[in-house]
């Protein structure tokens, strides 16, 4: 039963949200935009689940002194201190929720962007090391795409850049699209299991 | 009733409908053969093939392995689902072995199927006792947020083994190189072609495409899951006998096709 019924809700589901993109009834969009609706309302429930589970496993890490407990600590502060602020003195311009959001939470995602340009640096080099033929092709094709898209290209040779843009327009949008055709091909028989009810190891299943 | 069914179906998405039937009919033709004749043969996925290696390299060293689905995916996506039945193949052999599995997500809705689905795969293992729940957690929604919670799980936990299974976007280079530099052994795969290419530099195996849909098929050797892959092969020839024909169309400008169609 606890299989079978979330297989039963997805065959359902499955089969209406596939007939209703295909018709124009207004009833079925109706359907649609109330199941739509229940998805946030089931988002909000989970979401609350999420935040107590913060609380549970940060607590027991507090109470037991594990490793690093201080951030624990700070980090069940900043959610409580954020939800009171949120509740008490609104989210508007100007209130302290959105002064902290925008001074404390924004450079900090501000910094882990900016720690990509480093990881950038550290994994060309590991993939353009020259270890065999096929390493040697992307080597070799990285350094001409990289020539071809800045001005120091342009000033050796005016034939880097168009090779550059030639290899942009075809090999790599040909290999793309081979991709994008095997992952859409992917998504649909994937989709059409879990409608089924063909994959139930998602669920518990077998 | 012919006026009903002309107002009753949108007429821009017949090609889709077309596409979707012909796609349904293959999936169920092929089923049925596959029924009758075998299974048939499989290609070695290296990616794949290595989930064994990585788990068990991860109990011989006493480490946990950390299997995350990235932050560009809900619930409703293939990608996630096609993560989760990873999920609970790799869960069922953590289980087995005895080694730890931790679970982040950014998705409150995923951290609670992620759940179920794990535990229901220690229970099945006859491991119920096994499972630690606070092990699959919720990180926070925010991109970057997500980014440092599992780069600071994966830096103070040291996991032997890393899983980037799942709808990555810009934290995916982030979160496989803080594994490489923890010395763990990846194992990625996306949906995102963009971050894709970020894999495959970074990580020890990447899953190619369709390949990140057909793993729950080849680990759990399951025939009817298998014969949707082999419906997928034959549906991957058709377009490109389609891909083939518009080549040839459009290089004698015969239009006729495509005006029918737009």
């Amino acid at each position: 039963m606890k299989t079978r019924l979330p297989i039963a809700i997805c065959f359902i589901f499955g089969i209406f949200t596939l007939i209703q993109y295909f018709t124009s009834d207004p009833t079925m969009a109706l359907i649609y935009a109330e199941i739509l609706d229940w998805m946030q309302i089931i988002f909000v429930f989970t979401l609350l689940v999420g935040v107590v589970t913060i609380f549970k496993i940060h607590s027991i890490k507090i109470a037991r002194q594990q490793n690093n407990w201080p951030y624990s600590l700070l980090t069940i502060i900043g959610i409580a201190v954020m939800a009171i602020l949120g509740f008490t003195r609104g989210t508007d311009w100007g209130s302290p929720f959105l002064w902290i959001f925008m001074n404390i939470q924004v450079p900090m995602q501000s910094t882990m962007f900016a720690l990509l340009a480093f990881y950038v640096a550290s994994a060309a080099y590991r993939g353009f090391r020259f270890r065999n033929k096929e390493a040697a092709v992307l080597l070799i094709t990285a350094i001409i795409v990289m020539l071809g898209r800045v001005p120091l290209g342009h000033q050796i040779s005016d034939f880097i850049p168009r090779v550059a843009e030639w290899i942009i327009d075809n090999p790599s949008v040909a290999a793309k699209r081979g991709i994008l055709i095997g992952i859409g091909l992917g998504s649909i028989t994937t989709a059409l299991r879990v409608i089924l009810g063909v994959e139930r190891s998602y669920v518990g299943g077998k | 009733m012919k006026g009903l069914i002309f107002t009753f179906i949108i007429w821009e998405r017949l090609p889709v409908l077309i596409g979707t039937v012909i796609c349904i009919a293959i999936f169920f033709i092929v089923t049925y053969l596959v029924k009758k004749k075998g299974i048939g043969k499989i290609r070695k996925v290296a990616g794949l093939a290595a989930v064994d290696e990585a788990i068990g390299r991860a109990t011989e060293m006493g480490k946990p392995v950390l299997f995350t689905p990235g932050w560009g995916g809900d619930i409703q996506r293939p990608t996630t689902i096609a993560a989760l039945n990873i999920l609970n193949l790799v869960a069922e052999k953590t289980a087995e072995y005895n080694c730890e599995l931790i679970f982040p997500t950014h998705d409150p809705v995923i951290m609670s199927a992620a759940e179920e689905t794990i535990q229901n795969a220690y229970i099945h293992t006859g491991h119920p006792d096994q499972f630690r729940p606070d092990n699959v957690y919720y990180t926070t929604t925010s991109q970057f947020g997500y980014a440092a919670a599992v780069d600071g799980a994966i830096t103070r936990i040291n996991p032997a083994t890393v899983m980037l299974l799942g709808t990555f976007e810009g934290e995916a280079l982030i979160l496989a190189e803080t594994a490489n530099l923890v010395g763990a052994m990846q194992i990625a795969g996306t949906d995102s072609t963009i971050q894709l290419a970020f894999f495959l530099v970074a990580c020890d195996y990447t899953l190619i495409g369709e390949e990140l849909f057909a793993a729950s098929g080849y680990l759990s050797k399951d025939e009817k899951i298998i014969s949707s892959i082999k419906a997928q092969d034959y549906m991957k020839i058709i377009i490109v006998i389609l891909l083939l024909a518009g080549a040839v169309l459009a290089t004698f400008h015969i239009d006729t096709l495509k005006e029918a169609i737009m």
